[in-house]
């Protein structure tokens, strides 16, 4: 390939000794015209190497624009520039030489270079050793960024050359690491790769692993029975383990000419098919052959008479498979490097295990807030109160919406995010009393029936998002302080979206407690919910209370919904999607107890997760083995995990 | 006593209904879900179908006579969508249907459809795997959306591990099994595909993000394809611009995401992402530029454009041709006159009917770009549509052809044809 | 059913033969074998809205008589449907596949058949294996043993669960809500091996049977209407005698009924169980109808709507029951339909589409306020008015 290239570039080069005049980057261009423009990652490599090979001062800033989707080509000619856009649709176009203006077009009169991702990922490789030792910052980077990606030995060398003069101590320390990942997998001696796996032996990186994964790849290798292969020999395999099943080594011996085919059941009817003879196969009429049996000792006559292949017997499999033994040998040839390689691996991993528990943990404790956020103002209108609220979930979706209603108003992310959670609250608190007001009180002796009337509040509020916000989900989005992630390691990493939530959910139980252990409200609460009579007889108004009681529960779910909008979506069915998992929490968790909710939360996150652990490739099983299990855990504890006990308990 | 009045007023509509089937005007019935779950996508073909009606009326017709659009609602339900169905070509006693949205709700029509011989036109991509007599598919089949995009992977983007991401339902579950049988063809090992299904609405992705990014441990790049398929997307993406993947890192192409998906995204971190369809509003040609303007005119600035839009397009457009050829509305002289036809493509290009009941269209790759569109990067030739997929061992024997076989499920082995009803 | 029964309760005959003279009225109209005024499309739904019924009449019992407000019936419905949509589906497939293999060269083998209806019924989830609980699927009668079995012995365990550990009240609902979400979830994966979110489809086309749709339609609504017939008399029954008077006592008083030496537990589970296998009948009727049965049909939501029909018709009186079915879904299914005409205020249109929903949430709320008896409260005032000026 190379070559090629260099006798079109020495072509090109004395058409320009003749004509007399120095190479221009459009000559370069136009020199690989085709290939640019078909613009495939499968054929591009040539043109980008003429381009860096043709040694032009400019090339690093053509490169980097034709990478960054800048570089237009005029259809009339074919030549090619960059440009700037003007405010009338039409583009300046510019040389690449001096950066001369050359003219305006139409931008129907342009086609734009648009490299794909892979195409611009061998550019940026091209560009590594232009980068890696350039004084801006970014460029250096995204250099790394380019080696990381896509590694080669050809890049060893730029990337030793750049370490000494390294002034930025993070770069410094992400090219060493580099460094090291590249000398295991390329370098020539193998002593300096042995060195540099036993250097980061153990350590949690992906790319670490990445590189030594590959080292250890192996193939699988049969061999007569008495006579080894040559190689590195990673392991002898004996057909019907656990790595090599019966067929697959057969069909390894049979892939290598070493055994003949077994007939499959579709090639052998093929035969008889093939051989019918007036109605009859092999002597059988063709209308007998409808068992599986008849067909076999058709096939078998027909071998008989030499018309058809003999079947492969499983004695006969078991006979080939004795007559050799199986190994997998390594790739890579040398025994010392994929030794330390094992024990650098071995290390990593169990490591790993542990990270990918933590990170598990992780993820489950953040579902646990979730649902405990979720779950939390139902606990204050179901578990204190004792009032089903069905629409629960539309207060949730209610908070959500009011985000983003104020997110259209208050552009500023942060800022719109700190209107939005109390005017979340106050939203849903007016909401919360309102429903109490006009429905939930007239109810209270009739706890069924409150449950089917907020049920009909849940249907209307619903449609009522729909017909107000349309069905498509609406955007609510974090602040860029939230993106992102808090990473500890490859391994172990958390969203700070849902490090917020967990500290909102710590919040509100702080809040919760405080309000109920500590204020007056909450004395109140718990007088009129343990006895409302004797409490109206101490000059409690319990319909005050429990208008406040009910507010402060809707309140809370309103915060919720803004904190699920903004790490999931803001849908009319959003609150449904919560509902029936929050009254389990409430339910499993154990009425009237915020500890207790705290603990159905937990219970059901863990659970949960413990399931998507065990069957990562079906998260619906996940979710159908947690009800089950809410069932069945509901049997043995009708009151949940944290029971009420005494008089408060009764029905 | 109400039950009553609700019994007279069906009556009277069923009454009513025969005595108006006289030639003009032409009925169309449309048949998407205007409430429930369904109704954020299928709305918009409704009105797609009653801009491309009106349209035609301002151009004159077909055949001299005004079309008149018949709007059910069958509300995301899909045993709703049979009675419906039925209601249409019963009741209201309409020329051709244009609806469905999701597989189940076309499985749920098609035996109505093929008892009463009516005349469906399907505008979204599916799992192929399915030929009906009376039902034309002017969305992708797999072969023109989901196997042109891995090639995109494998060829341009050097993918050599793939994570199968998808919402549980039957066209994630039927496309990853076509790729799954491809990739092996390429010589992907099984170790290589990671598949994962979630339930509609998912919103909990960190575990799975987290599985996919641990997939890059032995060294290979990884790829995802994704057909998780509405709100699920917004938490994936959300999740997997959090994390901090890049499309340098791993890319992911999705079958399902289109502009008005991105609608309800902040797209600034997932810039380079990229999606495999038939259509993007980015396309940059006199007939797209125009259709956008008819529709915004209609519709409001802020509207986008999609896919599925441009299959009833082209679908529209196709059958009012094939009724003008055939000189009248009946569904088999109809059907005989759509073999064959061409009509532009918005994309550029044409568009052919073929004798499978499906078209053959360009294949596009876009990359999300900051504002929510796609920056289309790559653009095939026509690709005939496939039914049955030939990468499927049961499948790849099998052919469809409407035309000289008459059959939609015709096997080349044996030289019979399997049934000429659908499977449902 | 002595004369007594009969004479004690004139609802009952009443609602027979109106329900009688309904039956064979839609008949006469129908396109199947009469003058067509009513389209097949409206005998399906009339004939589906009679399993909704009958489904309404097991859930007053439940609820209406005996107080426990179950939240998972449409669990038992659906069961009840997939258990017949199986063997029509296999069987159907199972023609379709014999006649195409018959035209082989080679006579097709058990197992090729087998296999080929595999593939047929399980291609388009991707899969071509029968799983196990198909074992039965090609004997009609066993499959429909399993229309009651399956529901019944599902409310036993359950049942027996709920009712052992003295789950009682919302709680009780709750669990049950948590049941059909549970089987809703499970029938959802490909796993469960009953095709996953694509359910059963095409069951309206029943195996061997040439006769146009518009016939079909009609046996079904013949089927319905007695199934609904012998339901109502059946559940009368049980109410009217000393049954009932417990299990309304339970309602009304458990502690009490538990003291006077009743087993409420027993009487709960029976009655829990056999409204499952009411629920089963209703489901295997319905969905031959519908054409097509999936997971989404056993949603909680759908549950719901059923304890809304029930207490918009009025609880604890059977007529009312299905009254209130009847009447909202034809209503729901006459403003969701687009036949509503929209209302121009001017400045906003209101389109029923939209609104219907909100109308219905609304509605419910005021009716649970305000009329607690529903529709049938109206009987009562009817009743009073009547007897007030007799006097």
């Amino acid at each position: 390939m190379k070559n090629l290239l260099f006798a079109v570039l020495a072509l090109l080069m004395m058409s320009h000794v003749v004509s007399a005049q120095p190479l221009t980057v459009q000559d370069v261009l136009q020199s690989q015209r085709e290939l640019i423009e078909k613009s495939s990652r499968r054929t591009i490599g040539p043109a980008i190497d003429a381009l860096v090979d043709s040694g032009l001062p400019q090339m690093q800033t053509v490169l980097e624009l034709w990478q960054a989707k800048e570089i237009w080509q005029r259809k009339a000619d074919g030549l090619f520039f960059t440009a700037t856009k003007n405010d009338d649709g039409s583009y300046t176009l510019r040389d690449f030489e001096d950066g001369a203006e050359v003219g305006t077009a139409p931008s129907t009169d342009l086609k734009q270079l648009k490299p794909n991702s892979g195409v611009r990922a061998m550019i940026a490789t091209a560009l590594v050793q232009f980068q890696l030792s350039d004084p801006d910052v970014t460029k250096r980077r995204d250099a790394l960024d380019s080696i990381a990606r896509d590694p080669g030995p050809d890049l060893l060398a730029p990337l030793r050359a750049a370490i000494p003069d390294e002034a930025d101590p993070d770069i410094l320390a992400r090219k060493t690491r580099l460094e090291r990942l590249m000398t295991m997998a390329y370098d020539n001696d193998a002593e300096a790769r042995v060195a540099a796996i036993n250097d980061m032996s153990g350590d949690l990186g992906v790319d670490f692993r990445a590189t030594l994964n590959p080292i250890l790849s192996t193939k699988l290798v049969a061999a007569p029975a008495g006579a080894p292969p040559d190689g590195n020999i990673a392991a002898e395999l004996s057909p019907g383990g656990d790595a090599l099943s019966y067929s697959g080594a057969y069909a390894l011996l049979v892939a290598e000419d070493l055994v003949p085919v077994q007939i499959s059941a579709d090639a052998r009817d093929a035969a008889l098919e093939a051989n019918i003879e007036g109605g009859r196969v092999g002597g059988f009429p063709v209308a007998q052959l409808n068992t599986e049996a008849a067909r076999d000792q058709a096939y078998g006559v027909l071998v008989d008479q030499g018309l058809a292949a003999p079947m492969v017997t499983p004695k006969d499999v078991e006979a080939s498979l004795a007559a050799y033994r199986f190994f997998q040998v390594y790739d890579e040839p040398s025994a010392e490097v994929t030794e330390a390689a094992e024990a650098a691996l071995a290390a990593s991993e169990g490591r790993v295990a542990v990270g990918q528990a933590v990170d598990l943990g992780l993820d489950a404790l953040s579902l646990m807030s979730i649902y405990f956020l979720a779950a939390i103002g139902l606990a204050v209108t179901f578990g204190v109160m004792g009032v089903i609220n069905m629409a629960h979930g539309e207060f949730i979706m209610m908070g959500a919406y009011t985000g983003y209603v104020v997110q259209l108003f208050v552009p500023n992310h942060t800022a719109s995010i700190l209107i939005a959670v109390p005017v979340a609250f106050a939203v849903t608190f007016a909401a919360g009393v309102a429903l109490e007001r006009l429905v939930v009180r007239w109810l209270y002796h009739r706890p069924l029936e409150t449950l089917l009337a907020t049920f009909g509040v849940s249907i209307a509020l619903q449609q009522l998002a729909k017909n107000i916000f349309g069905t498509q989900a609406r955007p609510l989005t974090a602040p860029a302080w939230l993106d992102g992630a808090w990473v500890i390691n490859d391994v172990v990493a958390i969203s700070y979206i849902r490090i917020a939530i967990f500290i909102l959910a710590l919040l509100f139980l702080a809040l919760f407690l405080f309000i109920m252990k500590r204020t007056r409200l909450g004395l109140e609460t718990r007088a009129v919910t343990q006895n409302p009579r004797m409490a109206a007889s101490m000059g409690i108004n319990p319909d005050r209370v429990n208008m406040l009681t009910f507010g402060l529960g809707s309140g809370i779910a309103g915060i919720a919904g803004v904190a699920i909008g903004l790490f999931a979506k803001v849908t009319s069915e959003m609150g449904s999607d919560y509902i029936v998992q929050s009254f389990m929490t409430v339910v499993v968790g154990g009425v009237g107890n915020i500890w207790g909710t705290l603990a159905g939360a937990a219970m059901i996150g863990g659970f949960q997760k413990g399931v998507e652990w065990l069957n990562p490739s079906n998260t619906l099983a996940a979710q159908t083995y947690m009800i089950i299990f809410i069932i069945i855990f509901i049997q043995f504890r009708p009151r949940g995990i944290i029971a009420l006990k005494g008089r408060a308990a009764g029905d | 006593m109400k039950t009553t009045s609700a019994l007279v007023t069906a009556l009277t509509i069923s009454v009513a209904a025969p005595a108006m089937a006289a030639d003009c005007p032409i009925k169309v019935g449309v048949l998407h879900s205007l409430s429930g779950t369904m109704a954020i996508s299928e709305t918009t073909l409704k009105d797609t179908m009653l801009t491309l009606i009106d349209q035609q009326n301002a151009d004159g017709g077909v055949l001299g006579c005004q079309l008149e659009a018949v709007v059910v609602d069958p509300a995301s339900d899909w045993p709703l969508f049979a009675e419906k169905a039925r209601e249409l070509l019963t009741v209201h006693e309409v020329d051709v249907i244009f609806g469905n949205w999701t597989s189940v709700s076309r499985k749920s029509v098609l035996p109505v459809i093929e008892e009463l011989n009516g005349l469906l036109f399907y505008p979204v991509q599916y799992e192929g795997e399915e030929s009906s007599k009376n039902v034309f598919y002017t969305g992708a089949a797999p072969n023109q959306q989901a196997i042109p995009a891995t090639d995109y992977f494998l060829e341009e983007l050097g993918i050599e591990k793939f994570a199968l991401l998808g919402t549980d339902y039957v066209y994630p579950r039927t496309t990853n099994n076509i790729l799954e049988a491809y990739l092996q063809s390429k010589d992907i090992p099984d170790s290589d595909i990671f598949v994962n299904y979630t339930p509609f609405g998912h919103s909990d992705w960190s575990k799975i993000v987290a599985d996919v990014v641990a997939l890059g441990a032995d060294g290979k790049k990884v790829g995802v394809i994704s057909t998780i398929n509405g709100d699920a997307n917004i938490g994936f993406y959300k999740e997997l611009s959090a994390a901090g993947i890049s499309a340098d890192d791993i890319p992911v192409v999705a079958f399902s995401v289109g502009e008005e998906e991105l609608s309800g995204l902040d797209t600034s971190n997932l810039v380079g992402h990229l999606a495999a369809w038939n259509y993007f509003q980015s396309a940059d040609t006199p007939a797209n530029t125009e259709w956008i303007a008819a529709w915004k005119e209609r519709m409001g600035e802020e509207r986008v454009t999609n896919d599925p839009m441009e299959a009833h397009y082209i679908g529209f457009n196709m059958w009012v041709n094939a009724v003008e050829a055939a000189e009248t509305t009946d569904v088999d002289a109809v059907r005989t006159a759509m073999y064959g036809q061409e009509f532009p493509n918005l994309t550029g290009g044409t568009a052919v009917m073929l004798p499978n009941h499906h078209l053959a269209k360009p294949v596009l790759i876009g990359e999300i770009t900051a504002e929510g569109q796609f920056d289309i990067i790559s653009q095939t030739e026509e690709v005939p549509g496939d039914a049955w997929t030939d990468y499927l061992p049961e499948s790849a024997k099998l052919t469809s052809d409407w035309k000289d076989l008459d059959c939609g499920m015709y096997n080349t082995e044996t030289k019979t044809c399997v049934q000429t009803l659908s499977n449902y | 059913m002595n004369r007594s029964f009969i004479a004690r309760n004139p609802s009952v005959l009443i609602f027979l033969s109106l329900l009688a003279f309904f039956t064979l009225g839609v008949t006469v109209l129908s396109e199947g074998f009469g003058v067509g005024l009513v389209s097949t499309s409206f005998v399906k739904t009339l004939g589906k809205t009679l399993c909704l019924c009958l489904i309404a009449i097991a859930m007053d019992l439940i609820w209406g008589y005996t107080g426990i407000l179950s939240l998972g019936h449409f669990a038992f419905f659906g069961l009840g449907g997939y258990m017949i949509g199986m063997w029509l589906m296999y069987e159907r497939t199972r023609q379709i596949v014999e006649g195409a293999l018959s035209e082989g060269v080679l006579p097709p083998t058990p197992e090729e058949v087998q296999a080929a209806i595999g593939n047929q019924i399980f291609g388009v989830v991707g899969s071509s294996e029968f799983p196990l609980i198909w074992a039965v699927a090609d004997s009609l009668v066993l499959q429909l043993a399993l229309v009651i079995l399956v529901p019944g012995v599902l409310a036993l365990v359950f049942g027996w669960l709920a009712f052992r550990s003295r789950v009682t009240g919302v709680y009780l609902s709750i669990l049950t809500q948590a049941m059909t979400l549970g089987l809703s979830l499970y029938l959802f994966q490909n796993a469960s091996g009953l095709r996953g979110n694509n359910g059963l489809s095409g069951l309206q086309n029943l195996p061997g049977v040439t006769a146009p749709q518009s016939v079909v339609s009609l046996w079904f609504f013949w089927a319905s209407a007695l199934a609904l017939g012998l339901g109502y008399l059946l559940v009368a029954w049980v109410v009217s005698g000393k049954f009932g008077s417990v299990i309304r006592g339970i309602r009304d008083n458990e502690a009490r009924v538990r003291f006077l030496g009743y087993s409420v537990e027993t009487y709960k589970l029976a009655v829990f169980t056999l409204t499952a296998c009411i629920s089963g009948i209703a489901g295997a009727l319905y969905y031959p109808q519908a054409g097509i049965i999936n997971p989404a049909e056993v949603a909680p939501i759908a549950s719901i709507y059923l304890a809304v029909w029930v207490a918009i018709g009025g609880r604890g009186r059977l007529y009312g029951a299905v009254i209130g079915t009847a009447f909202v879904s034809l209503v729901s299914s006459w403003f969701t339909g687009g036949q509503a005409p929209d209302v121009p205020l001017g400045f906003y249109t209101i389109r029923w589409v939209d609104w219907w929903l909100v109308l219905l949430g609304l509605s419910f709320v005021l009716i649970t306020l305000y009329a607690p008896r529903g529709i049938g409260g109206l009987f009562d005032l009817v009743g009073r008015i009547r007897k007030e000026t007799g006097e």
